[in-house]
């Protein structure tokens, strides 16, 4: 009988295409009719070498241009933990207000970036209503972030040992009007994604990751928290303006007081989180220190610096999606970085993306895959082999979200 | 568990490895207004007692976390840094931990920690296509960002002869190829 079963299995290439978002990465499915028994990732479709050419580019100040397009959502995050490893490298300390200006910038990129998550995740199931609200409520933050920023995107803010802009008293009340905006739409928003029927229904005990296995499996970020690890840089190892403010890990025990584990608790941290982040930033206009925003406002002299320097450092960011570490050497007499190595939440949370499929339905996959917000372009796709017929076959993406609307379509 | 200081951290180490511990560092930076301290410490131990020192991190945190492990071609060794967390989710107790490992180019070797910190596989399938480091006892030995016909014996992050040839290497029109 055992030899049966095993023969029924059968394996799906899902990919190359990401099945819950437009990004390069192979996931191999072994299924038993519509339950998933094994997964295998396979990632490095898009392996850009940055570290390398990071590493030869004619200085540091340089590189922080390329730490910015490592991702596209990222991209205060990335070029925050490079420049703070430099730092720690060289010996720099960023003066007290580009502290608060950049936990400004990053809070901002969380708040675009979970709801951002929150459009994609209601799009994997077919509520193509929620996605296009989340979508439209997105662009006040993107406004925001354009008008403090003079980018949308690629803002190009972090300085190593501080800013490139201030944010000074004058936008203050633009920044708080886009913040009240948001806590006047919370509470709408809390009963769009977590009273919905439908969404409870698609997404509780969906994908689920016990705290054991987020631990070992070195789970971080809201994939990790909604495990019920209280696992955040920003409150264990603050660094920048995290270090004055009072910050919590954010659990969904908080709202439901239970963990669960599953993509809805998931999508209840980022809410959550959300939330945290308009806080964080009040609090941030409130105790902005005067004074200076670079540490050393000469270009000169600052590279002088950072080539007669010699130490390691390592930054520690909490993005979007996890911790974001950089490792920096830099060697007295070189211009150049010595090493330099990238952490992205992805590269670790892909880890759990096994656990969290086996058992559950062809038609979770999307819904549990992108529940872990991937960011391919920062850690680097699905293949599923039916066993029965003995044939490969490959499932594209828009068929597995046709699976999964038809799935949300029977309940 | 109780939580060491971070000299007590490195005390701790020096009682466990001894001789085998080269050097202990704590990096120490203060941050914001408040002035709350950053730290990082910064091991480098014995080939030898590398298990150990892991076996050791384990002690000290009962699940660390282990970001990413960071290697440097030194020309006659590679260097490896395991860049450990541990007391999380705690506020202010975390600590970063650099353990750094020396291997010579004649006996590329490293034991697999996966046994240890399952987590850590991804890491170590990398370091094995990347610098050629062979991680002994890994439970999945495949190449992980590398593709499959990407040629055998060819490490990207070597500066020496097993590093990327110069027909791979693609310089933009209008830019000279730099020494790396």
């Amino acid at each position: 009988m055992l030899e049966e079963t095993e023969k029924a299995t059968y394996t799906i290439p899902v990919g190359p295409i990401h099945p819950a978002l437009k990004e390069p990465v192979r996931l191999a499915l072994t299924i038993d009719g519509e339950e998933i028994v094994d997964v295998d990732v396979f990632v490095g479709q898009v392996h850009r070498g940055i570290e390398w050419l990071g590493m030869n580019r004619n200085n540091p100040v340089q590189t922080i241009y390329l730490a910015e397009r490592v991702c596209g959502i990222c991209n205060i995050c990335h070029p925050l933990a490079f420049v703070m490893a430099v730092e720690h490298a060289a010996g720099i300390t960023p003066p007290p207000r580009a502290e608060y200006i950049r936990t400004i910038a990053a809070e901002m990129e969380r708040i675009h970036s979970h709801l951002l998550w929150a459009g994609v995740a209601a799009h994997e199931i077919g509520f193509d209503t929620i996605f296009y609200l989340a979508w439209r409520v997105r662009e006040e933050i993107m406004d925001l972030i354009e008008y403090l920023t003079g980018n949308r995107v690629t803002k190009g803010v972090v300085q190593i040992g501080g800013v490139r802009r201030d944010v000074t008293e004058e936008q203050f009340p633009r920044i708080r009007k886009s913040l009240d905006y948001y806590k006047g739409l919370f509470d709408q928003l809390r009963k769009v994604f977590l009273d919905d029927r439908t969404i409870r229904m698609r997404t509780k005990h969906v994908g689920v990751l016990s705290k054991e296995d987020a631990l070992k499996l070195l789970a971080v970020g809201p994939t990790a928290r909604a495990s019920g690890v209280t696992k955040d840089i920003r409150q264990d190892q603050p660094y920048a303006a995290y270090a004055d403010l009072d910050v919590q890990a954010m659990t969904p025990d908080m709202l439901t007081g239970t963990v669960v584990g599953d993509t809805y608790d998931r999508i209840i941290v980022r809410l959550l989180e959300v939330k945290q982040s308009i806080a964080i930033i009040e609090q941030c206009l409130e105790s902005m220190p005067p004074g200076p925003i670079l540490a050393q406002p000469k270009m000169p002299v600052l590279l002088k610096t950072l080539a007669n320097a010699e130490g390691e450092g390592i930054g520690r960011v909490e993005a979007p999606r996890g911790e974001v570490v950089h490792y920096v050497r830099l060697e007295a007499g070189r211009e150049t970085l010595a090493n330099w190595r990238i952490r992205a939440p992805t590269y670790v949370n892909l880890m759990c993306v096994p656990t969290m499929l086996k058992g559950g339905q062809i038609a979770d996959v999307p819904i549990a895959f992108a529940s872990i917000d991937p960011c391919q372009s920062c850690a680097n796709r699905m293949v599923v082999t039916d066993r029965a017929l003995g044939t490969r076959s490959i499932m594209d993406y828009e068929e597995m979200h046709r699976i999964s609307v038809q799935r949300t379509e029977e309940l | 568990m109780e939580l060491l200081s971070p000299t007590g951290v490195i005390d701790s180490f020096k009682a466990a490895l001894s001789d085998s511990l080269l050097y202990a560092r704590l990096y120490e930076c203060e941050v914001a207004v408040k002035k709350n301290a950053f730290r990082t410490i910064w091991l480098h131990v014995e080939r030898d007692a590398f298990r150990e020192a892991v076996e050791h991190v384990c002690e000290l945190q009962e699940y660390p976390h282990l970001a990413i492990i960071s290697c440097s071609d030194l020309g006659q060794a590679v260097e490896l840094t395991y860049h450990f967390t541990i007391y999380y989710g705690r506020r202010f107790a975390e600590l970063s931990l650099g353990l750094r490992v020396d291997l010579p180019k004649t006996d590329l070797k490293v034991p697999t920690i996966t046994d240890l910190i399952p987590g850590a596989l991804f890491a170590e399938r990398e370091i094995q296509e990347m610098i050629g480091v062979e991680v002994t006892g890994i439970p999945d030995s495949r190449r992980l960002f590398l593709p499959d016909d990407f040629p055998e014996g060819v490490y990207p992050w070597r500066t020496d002869e097993t590093g990327p040839p110069a027909d791979m290497l693609r310089v933009l029109p209008g830019r000279q190829q730099k020494q790396c």
